[in-house]
């Protein structure tokens, strides 16, 4: 019993040791936003200041930075979405045999490192602009539309996977009972099978937008001259550690906990009602 | 309006897989008519066919008369009712009934007003507004068939619809769906395994067997006079005494069973010489004794049902024991003891050796 | 049931429009954004890095040498590896540090392992509804803080000045800051933390559908801990380790922002020698050549764990 005891609360102190690990660094380098010292730290504490909030909204790369990279979100969100939910509606319709190739290949972005998918964006087009001789101006050499290709290849994977997820539960004969009251396939879609999906269709959203506006190792390069939040943050935190930063990482980690607890409660209020319904 | 259907020579195989084998049939228009066979044996498939989601690789479907070869499910007088029903959760209940005529550019108000009629014809008025989860199985099942019903099909098509139900809820809507299809007057056509509901709703049955259609007929033809082997050890209950036909003549055969010759009515297509099966149904055997038609066997158990008590007889093979029911007074006979039974000539028949069902 | 599967190739027909809508969407995205991207860069892999009015031209052939540059450096260069006493000339720098990123990799891999099983086998086993919901939920949050600010926060706690320097020193265990990031420990410590969910994950799933009944049963025949959890815990979890180490592995051996931040000024990431070749030494053929063997191992990597597992790749990439 004193053993079992004993073994309960080394475990509860690891999961306590886990989670001081986990929250300590974000927790500190929020806290050296409000410090005067320079570089970012709590120690020694110098004094209470906004200035670097100030600092950070007055630098005009991180405000074209933010800029960028919503647009590259939004871009994403439009290209990924589409294309994981029709990817993941034919892979529904395929045979065994043909599905297992399909899905082979759709799911390889996801297991490819970032880089390469970078990399290979960034050369692919290069040449097509090359061989089709476009100019300097065109698509081709736009690191907007080269992030949002670049990004949507293993984003619209992720989406894709969400949608196979959601379909696993969709009860095929629906579909043939709409066609079969006289429903053309279309109608099927609309009226049928996407009302059906339309939570996956959000989420799916929410995640293409989030992990579009945190990437990096793919944008950096596809993105050519233009800034994109991430590639300001890493080329600003490499030359040199600043506390603007940690005040916009504060920023960042507020508006995640503040997004966090109203989808909590959100949660439980649904899971409550569902419970009496 | 209701239309006839008809099966013109139809085939249809999955790659090396024979599902229906040249099946041939005409059914009325307002027929209430059922397949009926063990899963697997392809009558899904001919619902399927006459749906229009599946195509025959050979030969035709009728329905009034037109061929239907490549006119779509959704292009098809006919309206299906699926085995899990596949009503549209998403939708509320009146919707569900109304989809049919959503789809087809009707106005919302005569959506509303045609829904509402047919709520009241499978006595759910008021319940449109519900979210079909809030409904109970028996309650599901009739939104479903208003639901095929709201496009006016001609001809209804049913997938085991009631397989889902329990027990007493499944003799009620027996009891309903025959009532409905009677008001309608609307071609049923009706798959099941059960063999009570095919014989007490439908006019008329198909047995099918391995993609094969044994048998059309009433409930009562296949009952009382099974065209093939498979018919017979399938629909009701039935003993099966194997051996070679001695002899055919006036409508009567002669087989050399395990117990010596028997004599019953022959089937179609017995020949002297051949090997045949004497079935006799469990009430048709009684006991006693007689000059011919009767023999004795060990009695291995009584079940007491109360209207009827089943005694199983052994045999000497391997063969699944003789069953005889006893009016539910009479007493038990002592178990080991050798009990004579006979029976009348009349009730039994006899048919060519064939797949037989559950062996 | 023969029937129930027979029907399915016939489910098909979307119809023609959302069909060819629908194909035309996932063809893009398979052609475009997928294969004919990684074949092009496969190709350039093979080529001279050529100005671009020569790309086309007679000169623009096929060749090995990126890859003759990657094992042995530029021709007549002086650099030397000697391995079991046979000596020949070599790239070393860049295939060492190919060959410490594999591993640094694979430690790092296991470090997160270790560090995560524990936590999840008590979110999934022991905690009950409402505490494991909010676990999931403490777990999620840094993940959604960008992966240059957790390093960047990294920096902070383990920097010259940092409050883990500060600490040490105030409790008189050292009397000089420990330079954490040159000697990588800030940088191992960053993979890490980086990719913790991806390991949780899959682990919490592949934990949670345990009937605990079975750890009982264990115990009550005497099994120790340690056999129970290697015995009757990570069999069940089989499929969640080998997707929880995959997505590890992959995610450090392809980071780019973190050892940028955090690796030490000698000490490069294989990756960081591909975004050289792009944005600072301008040679994209050879860095397209690096890109390719970075695909490889990765591949590779990805097959063996297939193998090792034996579990299939719709496990691994959920």
């Amino acid at each position: 019993m004193t053993a079992d005891r004993i073994r309960g609360l080394m475990m509860g102190f690891y999961v306590l040791l886990f989670f001081a690990w986990l929250f300590g660094p974000l927790i500190i380098m929020s806290a050296s936003a409000f410090n005067t010292a320079t570089p970012p730290t709590v120690t020694p504490w110098q004094g209470f200041t906004f200035d670097w909030f100030g600092k950070l909204f007055a630098n005009r790369d991180i405000r074209e930075g933010v800029g960028t990279s919503l647009l590259i979100g939004l871009g994403v969100v439009l290209v990924a979405v589409p294309i994981g939910l029709a990817a993941a509606v034919l892979m529904t319709k395929l045979r065994a045999r043909a599905r297992s190739v399909y899905y082979a290949i759709v799911v390889s972005p996801v297991l490819m490192p970032g880089v390469i998918i970078g990399v290979s964006t960034k050369v692919f087009w290069d040449r097509l602009g090359t061989a089709v001789g476009a100019s300097y101006k065109s698509f081709f050499y736009d690191g907007i539309f080269l992030s949002v290709v670049g990004q949507s290849c293993f984003i619209s994977a992720y989406c894709m996977l969400i949608f196979l997820a959601r379909l696993q539960r969709f009860d095929r004969a629906q579909e043939e009972a709409a066609l079969d009251l006289g429903a053309s396939h279309v109608q099927v879609f609309f009226k049928v099978l996407l009302p059906f999906l339309r939570p996956a269709v959000l989420s799916a959203a929410v995640l293409a937008f989030l992990t579009s506006f945190e990437n990096y190792n793919t944008t950096v390069f596809t993105i050519l001259p233009e800034k994109t939040l991430t590639t300001v943050l890493a080329s600003k935190v490499r030359l040199g550690t600043d506390p603007s930063i940690s005040a916009l990482a504060f920023l960042i980690i507020a508006i995640t906990v503040v997004g966090a607890v109203a989808y909590e409660i959100r949660a439980r209020s649904e899971a409550r009602r569902l419970g009496t319904a | 309006m209701s239309a006839d259907v008809e099966l013109d020579r139809m085939t249809i195989r999955f790659g090396g897989f024979t599902a229906v084998k040249d099946a041939n049939l005409r059914i009325a228009a307002g027929e209430f008519f059922s397949f009926l066979g063990p899963s697997g044996c392809g009558k899904t498939t001919i619902l399927r066919a006459v749906s229009g989601f599946q195509s025959p690789t050979e030969g035709r479907v009728l329905i009034g008369g037109k061929d239907m070869a490549g006119v779509g499910p959704n292009r098809r007088p006919t309206a299906l009712i699926f085995q899990n029903l596949a009503l549209f959760p998403l939708m509320k209940v009146w919707e569900n009934i109304a989809f049919g005529l959503e789809v087809r550019g009707v106005s919302r108000a005569e959506r509303r007003k045609r829904a509402d009629e047919l709520l009241e014809l499978i006595a759910l008025s008021g319940q449109g507004d519900k979210l079909v989860s809030e409904l109970s199985g028996g309650q599901k099942q009739r939104v479903a068939i208003a639901r095929a019903l709201a496009v006016n099909p001609e001809v209804l098509l049913l997938d085991e619809p009631l397989s889902a139900l329990d027990l007493k809820l499944r003799q009620h809507m027996r009891t309903e769906l025959r009532a409905i299809q009677r008001q309608v007057g609307v071609t049923f056509i009706y798959i099941t395994h059960d063999q009570g509901e095919a014989l007490t709703m439908s006019d008329r049955v198909a047995v099918m067997s391995a993609g094969v259609i044994q048998q059309v007929g009433s409930g009562e033809e296949v009952y009382r006079t099974p065209a093939t082997a498979f018919v017979a050890s399938f629909v009701g209950e039935n003993n099966a005494l194997r051996g070679r036909v001695e002899r055919v003549e006036g409508g009567y055969a002669v087989v050399a069973t395990e117990f010596g010759p028997m004599r019953g009515r022959a089937g179609p297509g017995l020949a002297a010489g051949s090997e045949g099966i004497l079935f006799v149904r469990p009430e048709a055997l009684e006991p006693g004794e007689a000059p011919e038609n009767a023999f004795s066997a060990p009695v291995l158990s009584t079940e007491f049902e109360g209207h009827a008590s089943h005694v199983h007889l052994g045999r000497a093979g391997e063969g699944k024991p003789i069953i005889l029911s006893l009016p539910g007074g009479a007493t038990a006979p002592a178990q080991g003891a050798p009990f004579p039974v006979r029976f009348a000539a009349d009730a039994a028949v006899a048919l060519p050796e064939g797949e037989t069902a559950g062996e | 049931m023969s029937e129930a599967r027979l029907k399915l190739p016939n489910f098909g027909g979307l119809g023609a429009s959302i069909g060819t809508v629908f194909t035309v969407l996932t063809g893009f995205w398979i052609l475009m954004m997928i294969l004919l991207p990684v074949s092009y860069m496969v190709d350039f892999s093979f080529r001279f890095d050529l100005p671009p009015g020569k790309i086309g031209g007679p000169e623009d052939v096929h060749t090995l040498d990126n890859y003759r540059y990657l094992l042995f450096g530029p021709p007549g260069s002086p650099e030397r590896l000697s391995i079991f006493g046979w000596e020949f000339q070599a790239n070393v720098l860049h295939l060492v540090v190919f060959f410490r990123t594999i591993l640094a990799a694979i430690f790092v891999t296991g470090l997160n392992f270790l560090i995560c099983y524990p936590v999840t086998y008590f979110m999934a086993q022991k905690a009950r509804g409402g505490t494991a919901r909010l676990l999931a939920v403490c777990l999620i949050l840094p993940f959604w803080v960008n992966e240059i600010l957790r390093a960047f926060a990294f920096r902070i706690l383990l920097g010259g000045g940092g409050v883990v320097n500060e600490a040490l020193i105030g409790m008189g265990l050292i009397s000089e800051p420990i330079d954490f990031i040159r000697a990588d420990v800030a940088l191992y410590m960053g993979l890490t933390y980086a990719y913790i969910l991806l390991m949780v994950f899959p682990l919490y799933n592949a934990l949670e559908s345990l009937d605990r009944n079975q750890i009982e049963a264990a115990r009550d025949l005497g099994s120790p801990s340690w056999r129970i959890h290697w015995r009757v815990v990570m069999p069940h979890a089989k499929a969640g380790i080998a997707s929880g180490c995959t997505m590890v592995f992959m995610l450090a051996v392809g980071a780019l922002a973190v050892p940028q931040i955090l690796g030490g000024p000698s000490n490069l990431w294989f990756t960081q020698v591909i975004y050289d070749r792009f944005n600072t030494s301008l040679n994209w053929p050879l860095g397209a050549a690096y890109a390719f063997v970075l695909l490889v191992t990765c591949v590779v990597f990805v097959l063996l764990v297939m193998r090792l597992f034996r579990v299939d790749l719709g496990e691994i990439a959920k």
